[in-house]
């Protein structure tokens, strides 16, 4: 049974300004096949979660520990965590010219996996992947998310998740600017990737929406740096009708 | 003809820049004026204003189906059809040189023609080839350059009316080779030059091409390619020349730089002259920063001397290394030394799949790989090398990956 867990987790980031807290002790625990909604008002700290998981080196850890099964994640290299099963679905996936789609999966999927995948079993693979995301074939040769859409930006990423088979995702507003029919789409990719796997995912969203197709079984609030309540999928409901303002007028009063 | 000293009467267009084959027409260089002020001088002077050896050097090349190559004799050869030397340095070659490497493109399906320069030596010396494509013919010369060389050439080249002519000149020089190359190249009617410049080895070696388009509905894509080590220079300005109507251009050079003192220069100009009307051009220079201490030089310049064109733009940008495509390629699993290769192999590659010979591009891919392991191995090296100028250079390597 694989866990990833966030303990005490404090993060800050270099701005004009200075030194910027951003995390304030994040806790949290994922265990394999959960899926935990990250819902926050913009500025709450979601993305900065997301990303210092993942070990962008803009993010500084000034305290705490992620450990996946037991192993901190903390003092490894960004590729050396994707290696040890953690996934991150960005927001706004960067272009890399010249470089092709397919090349770029079969590297990934080799580094990954240590060796390279066998020809056959993974053009299989990526066909039918493509196909359940209504990924077209000419896709393979475009260059990585140059031109793309915002759709397909975003499906180009559940593609990933499906084929490189990570332990933990962190989808960052995988949601965001996408139409109803792209949105199932991305969904469906995400529970297969769950079925297929026993995936655990850390779902940061700014909206309910997604949470009608993605079903989470853990809710957090995320304020001001920290989880500031917990509940069910009832609480997304609760927060869909009140809004955010109960938890930002508990934080200007703290 | 006397020429006035640039630094009396500045010149002020393309067109006008004073040209002669006589040596002696050119003041001394300074190296205030424009043509050299980016270039080691130290390095370049005995091209310039020495005595130069012009006798043959023997070089290899493949019997290709289709087109003829031999030595002739300066008096008799096709010489100064596609243009005069612009500075000293290709003057001087001018005037040096006993024999003239001719080479022909006579048929409309030349095969592929390699020539392999690689006995030049540390001797200054003069070289003249003039590349003739016969009207109406198709096919690829390449120019591949390796070994010492301490050269001035000139390199004509002659595309008749109809004709499709690549040529493609690699420079593969030992560490300490100086090559400064001038080619001319004049396309006629309806005809097509794809020219493409790949300079990798060397210590400084320049390759300026002047293109002229004088033929109606003439064009030319003018690519290159470059990658500057440590201490290495590494020039090239392409001159595009709309003279006639109808003619069209596209000039796209990509250079990678890494390691201390790596110097690149490209300056782009484009003349669309008062006949020049329907020119469509366009020309873009992009240059990628691998690490700290290097420097890299562009300048587009545009003049248009016709308002009735249907198009003319430039672009150029220098920009380092892209963090966020690395965190992107680390992210999935992918090592930062893998990712580093496959985001500049991936920016080169827009020009190598552009040559159209595919055992070259082959190569080309090979050898611009070696060029990543040669400079990851620098940066290995230098971080735990002790002495004062490994330690600058590691300094450089390290911030160039920070920032």
């Amino acid at each position: 049974m694989s866990v990833l867990k966030i303990e005490d987790l404090h993060v800050s980031v270099e701005t004009e300004q200075g030194t910027k807290q951003i995390l304030r002790g994040v806790d949290l625990a994922v265990g394999e096949g959960e899926t935990h909604a990250i819902m926050g008002p913009n500025g709450s700290g979601k993305s900065t979660l997301a990303y210092a998981i993942a070990g962008h080196p803009k993010y500084h850890v000034e305290g705490g520990s992620v450990t996946l099964d037991g192993v901190e994640m903390l003092d490894k290299s960004v590729d050396e965590r994707a290696r040890a099963g953690l996934f991150l679905a960005m927001q706004y996936p960067v272009e890399i010219p010249g470089v092709s789609v397919s090349n770029f999966l079969r590297t990934a999927k080799t580094a990954i996996d240590g060796q390279a995948p066998a020809i056959r079993g993974w053009i299989k693979d990526l066909d039918s992947s493509m196909t359940a995301l209504r990924m077209d074939k000419s896709f393979r040769e475009r260059n990585v998310n140059e031109g793309f859409s915002g759709g397909e930006k975003k499906r180009n990423e559940i593609l990933q998740l499906e084929l490189l088979k990570p332990k933990f995702a962190v989808l960052d507003e995988t949601d965001s600017g996408l139409d109803v029919d792209a949105l199932k789409i991305v969904s469906e990719g995400v529970n297969r990737a769950k079925e297929n796997t026993g995936l655990g995912i850390l779902l940061i969203t700014h909206y309910n929406r997604i949470l009608r197709y993605v079903k989470p079984d853990f809710v957090h609030v995320f304020v001001a740096g920290k989880v500031a309540e917990q509940g069910g999928p009832e609480l997304a409901v609760r927060l869909e009708n009140e809004g955010y303002d109960r938890f930002l007028q508990g934080a200007n009063v703290g | 003809m006397a020429l006035a000293s640039p630094s009396v009467v500045p010149v002020q267009t393309r067109s006008e820049r004073p040209s002669s084959t006589d040596v002696t027409d050119f003041p001394a260089v300074t190296g205030r004026e424009f043509e050299w002020k980016f270039a080691p001088l130290d390095r370049i002077r005995p091209l310039i204003e020495g005595v130069l050896d012009g006798s043959p050097v023997a070089f290899q090349y493949s019997e290709s189906a289709g087109t003829t190559v031999e030595w002739v004799d300066r008096a008799t050869a096709v010489v100064g059809v596609a243009g005069t030397p612009e500075d000293r340095a290709s003057a001087n070659a001018w005037g040096a040189v006993e024999k003239v490497l001719q080479i022909r493109v006579t048929s409309e399906e030349a095969e592929e023609l390699l020539v392999r320069r690689e006995h030049f030596d540390q001797n200054p010396r003069a070289a003249h080839v003039v590349i003739e494509a016969l009207p109406n013919s198709s096919g690829t010369v390449i120019l591949e350059h390796r070994g010492d060389a301490d050269l001035s050439e000139n390199v004509e080249i002659v595309v008749g009316e109809g004709a499709q002519l690549t040529v493609v000149t690699v420079q593969e020089w030992n560490d300490s080779a100086v090559h400064v190359s001038s080619h001319f190249a004049t396309v006629g009617r309806d005809a097509n030059l794809r020219h493409v410049i790949v300079s990798l080895g060397g210590g400084v070696v320049r390759v300026n091409p002047s293109i002229h388009l004088a033929g109606q509905g003439s064009s030319t894509d003018a690519f290159g390619l470059y990658f500057a080590d440590a201490g290495q220079y590494l020039e090239q300005r392409p001159y595009i020349d709309h003279q006639a109507a109808n003619t069209r251009s596209r000039v796209n050079y990509k250079g990678a730089l890494q390691g201390a003192k790596a110097h690149t220069v490209w300056v782009g100009d484009v003349l669309i002259g008062p006949h020049a009307d329907g020119t469509d051009s366009y020309e873009q220079n992009r240059n990628l920063v691998l690490s700290d201490g290097t420097r890299a030089d562009s300048i587009p310049n545009l003049e248009i001397e016709t308002g009735n064109i249907v198009g003319a733009g430039h672009a150029s940008s220098t920009g380092r290394f892209d963090d966020e495509q690395l965190f992107y390629l680390q992210s999935r699993g992918i090592s930062e030394e893998e990712a580093r290769r496959l985001v500049v192999r991936g920016f080169l590659a827009e020009i190598i799949t552009q040559i159209g010979s595919p055992a070259l591009e082959e190569r080309l891919t090979a050898a611009v790989e070696a060029e990543l392991v040669e400079a990851e191995v620098v940066r290995a090296a230098a971080g735990v090398a002790s002495d004062a100028a490994a330690a600058a250079s590691a300094d450089a390597a390290a911030a160039g990956a920070a920032s």
